[in-house]
């Protein structure tokens, strides 16, 4: 009963905000291109839906790509860190001041330098998604339990058999929670890089959609678009949690 | 034989944790390090592995210096790998030392039944208890036939009831394999039960206190013994004596 109402919850609550808005929208008579209410929203959705559907595929073909990129890259560079405390030293502060600086401060630059607008997106969206992975995976590689690491060297292991047989397997979970906020991240990154590149005239992804919407007043095609991008986002931040719950589960579980 | 000569160790901190200890380990044997927390005994089976060095004395094995696989480690905790199954788990020093799985299956699964759990082989630890986690690791330790085995505290977690069995089970599989073996522990009950030979350690720096010959006679009335209490009392003494006060 209280775990239904639980679960419950977050509908209610956000049925019952949606109601309020939209009673409030038509009692005070809002007009749509101030604020439009979640029907003239799924209106405008229903009226386009061929569009930005095929914007948010864009927008996921680049979100996609770039989580790829980045756990590889990730993985890659905190193998790196973990073999040499030089590479540490070298990479570290590098991988930080990547991650602190504002993306949509250097995508302009990104975009001019490199041609293809697709890969710019990748470029730009791996910026801001590659941290997390690096720095969890760096994290788990780091944390492998010291009692194995002596049985292994008590055993005679190479580097290589305590890399492949404790250290990468320890360090999985890590991994994989670094994932899951990079999926996220890359959602993020690609869609201003988006809008980078869609104020320059490249047509393509739900950031477009948006900043076209905006210049035409289309309001609620723009709440629309916002709506896809929001859920695509919980879409991606769930199905990563489920990926990584079942390959544990799966792994470890009796 | 191995042969503890003068070792000390002081940490860089300069914590002494080790003073001029010297001690014989005789094949077969089983001998408790028998102290209170600080008194250095987990520190003395950390330089026994050579995975540390002393920073004074020496430690001589029969051929020099302990080789790959000759140690077999248990630690407080079953530390298992939660990915792999119990064999699997057990099978891990024979695999580091490049034997395949097939050459090596009997071994592994003789291994386990030692310790009890032939039938869980396939079981993954998550499925297991904690009593039989450490059955693993033991198993574990014993696979590659090691010439001494190091437990540090390894039932220290353990509940009481099955503390008794894996002790009395640990004994069988000494007096049946003949392993020499250093086991660390903080309890009397524990010393006076499983020891051929009790060294009582005393604290900061650690120093060997006492070094007696456990009287109590093999056999199944071991634990309710006339002797067994007289060796507690004994062991007492001996560690009032040394404890701070």
């Amino acid at each position: 009963m209280n775990r239904n109402m639980e679960r419950a919850a977050p509908f209610i609550f956000g049925l019952v905000g949606l109601g309020l808005w939209q009673g409030a929208v038509w009692w005070l008579q809002v007009p749509l291109y101030v604020l439009p209410g979640p029907v003239a929203i799924v209106a405008a959705y229903a009226g386009d839906y061929a569009v930005l559907n095929a914007a948010l595929l864009s927008t996921l073909t680049v979100t996609f790509a770039a989580l790829l990129v980045s756990a590889t890259l990730g993985v890659a560079l905190a193998l790196a860190m973990a073999a040499s405390n030089l590479a540490r030293a070298a990479i570290q502060p590098w991988a930080v001041i990547l991650q602190v600086t504002p993306v949509v401060a250097i995508a302009p630059l990104i975009i001019i330098w490199v041609n293809q607008p697709f890969l710019a997106l990748v470029v730009c969206a791996t910026i801001v998604a590659f941290f997390p992975v690096l720095s969890n995976t760096a994290a788990g590689l780091a944390a492998t339990p010291k009692e194995l690491l002596d049985l292994f060297r008590l055993n005679g292991a190479t580097r290589w058999q305590t890399l492949i047989l404790l250290r990468l397997p320890a360090a999985l979970p890590y991994f994989l929670a670094g994932l899951r906020i990079s999926g996220t991240l890359a959602l993020v990154g690609a869609v201003v890089a988006e809008f980078v590149a869609g104020s320059g005239g490249f047509a393509s992804g739900l950031a477009y959609r948006i900043l076209e919407a905006g210049y035409r007043l289309q309001i609620p095609r723009m709440f629309a678009a916002l709506v896809l991008l929001a859920l695509a986002g919980m879409a991606i931040y769930g199905v990563l949690g489920l990926f990584s719950r079942l390959m544990l589960r799966r792994r470890d579980a009796a | 034989m191995i042969v503890v000569d003068g070792v000390s160790k002081t940490f860089p901190n300069g914590t002494a944790a080790l003073d001029n200890i010297s001690a014989k380990i005789g094949e077969g044997e089983f001998i408790v390090l028998l102290g209170p927390s600080g008194c250095g005994k987990s520190t003395l089976l950390r330089l026994l592995t050579g995975l540390e060095a002393p920073s004074g004395g020496q430690i001589l094995w029969p051929e020099g210096a302990a080789g790959p696989g000759d140690i077999g480690f248990v630690f407080q905790d079953a530390t298992l790998m939660p990915w792999a199954s119990a064999a699997e788990n057990v099978y891990l020093p024979l695999r580091l030392r490049g034997t395949s799985r097939a050459e090596t299956r009997e071994a592994v699964m003789a291994a386990l039944a030692q310790v009890g759990l032939a039938e869980f082989a396939n079981a993954k630890p998550a499925a297991l208890s904690g009593g039989m986690k450490m059955r693993v690791s033991i198993a574990r330790a014993l696979v590659g036939a090691p010439k001494l085995l190091l437990m540090d505290e390894p039932f220290a977690a353990l509940d009481e009831f099955t503390r008794f069995k894996l002790q009395a089970d640990l004994h069988d599989v000494w007096r049946r394999t003949g392993k020499t073996i250093v086991f660390v522990t903080h309890s009397i009950y524990e010393a006076a039960y499983l020891a051929t030979r009790v060294l009582v350690m005393s604290a900061r720096p650690g120093r060997v206190a006492a070094d007696i010959i456990n009287p109590v006679a093999e056999g199944p009335e071991r634990r309710t013994a006339a002797d067994y209490t007289a060796f507690v009392k004994t062991l007492s003494d001996v560690l009032r004596k040394v404890m701070p006060t």
